[in-house]
């Protein structure tokens, strides 16, 4: 359970890294916006189970509840993530950011 | 029947949140979940009485272990793309429109974030029947809508 725990959380600091590092490689606003949003929602909910798990453990009902109680976060964030991506990505086409193209680059 | 779910619903999130069973706490929940039903029990459950309710729940969570399946293996690809040396060449960022055949709000909002969810693809907006959405590779593009609408047509809308 401890290492299951441990290798979730650790696989979701590797997405949370990558997407750290898509953000800065990124060519424009909108590529960016996808390394953001999208490794984050899965790196969070794989962080999160990690703990939920590493919090079951030592296994009583009152922990069982904190564990659900972590899960709803998970649920949470799948909810809140994808929408603030489509507001930011709206407002963005709203105000004339122009996405970066192949085009552009030929290189 | 909406009711009574909305109340069950809430009575196990109260449940959750507040993790005390003795008889005061308890009551207190159940006399909140009761005012909180009254009030707004067509917010939770509501539309067509035509769907039986364990087909749309069993829908539903079958569709999600797809989904998650769905967004790990996008952020495998998304994660190959980051870390590829060239990656200017990989990506191919477009702007796709397209008409969806589902009808019900909540199975365009599922359809959406679904999209959003899983990485190279953003929903930007949604008029009417009609999509936009922002893909990162032309792959990406190309795989809309595709076997996720199916997917969340079979879990959501009327089979009819």
């Amino acid at each position: 359970m401890l290492w299951i725990a441990g290798f979730l959380v650790v696989a979701g600091i590797f997405f949370f890294a990558v997407g750290v590092l898509g953000v800065l490689r990124f060519p424009d606003f909108y590529t960016r916006l996808h390394a953001a949003g999208k490794c984050d929602s899965l790196a969070a909910v794989l962080v999160i189970f990690g703990i939920a798990l590493y919090n079951l453990v030592d296994f009583s009902p009152l922990n069982l509840l904190v564990s659900l109680k972590i899960l709803a976060i998970a649920a949470f964030v799948f909810v809140a993530s994808p929408t603030a991506t489509h507001a930011v990505t709206e407002a963005a086409l709203i105000i004339g950011v122009e996405p970066w193209t192949k085009k552009d680059n030929p290189q | 029947m909406a009711k009574i779910a909305t109340f069950l619903t809430m009575l196990a999130f109260w449940v959750l949140l507040s993790g005390m069973f003795d008889a005061f706490h308890f009551s207190l929940g159940v006399i909140s979940c009761l005012l909180v039903t009254l009030f707004s029990h067509e917010l939770l459950f509501y539309g067509d009485r035509k769907r039986s309710w364990v087909k749309g729940t069993l829908g539903v969570v079958l569709y999600f272990p797809w989904l998650f399946w769905q967004i790990v293996l996008a952020n495998l690809q998304v994660a190959y793309i980051v870390l590829h040396p060239r990656m200017h060449d990989l990506i191919d960022p477009r702007l796709i429109r397209f008409k969806t055949f589902l009808k019900r709000p909540i199975s365009k909002v599922t359809f959406a974030q679904s999209i959003t969810l899983t990485p190279g693809t953003v929903t930007v907006n949604i008029h009417g029947d009609e999509f936009t959405v922002y893909a990162l590779t032309r792959s990406a593009a190309d795989s809309l809508p595709g076997e996720m609408e199916r997917r969340v047509g079979r879990a959501l809308e009327q089979t009819k």
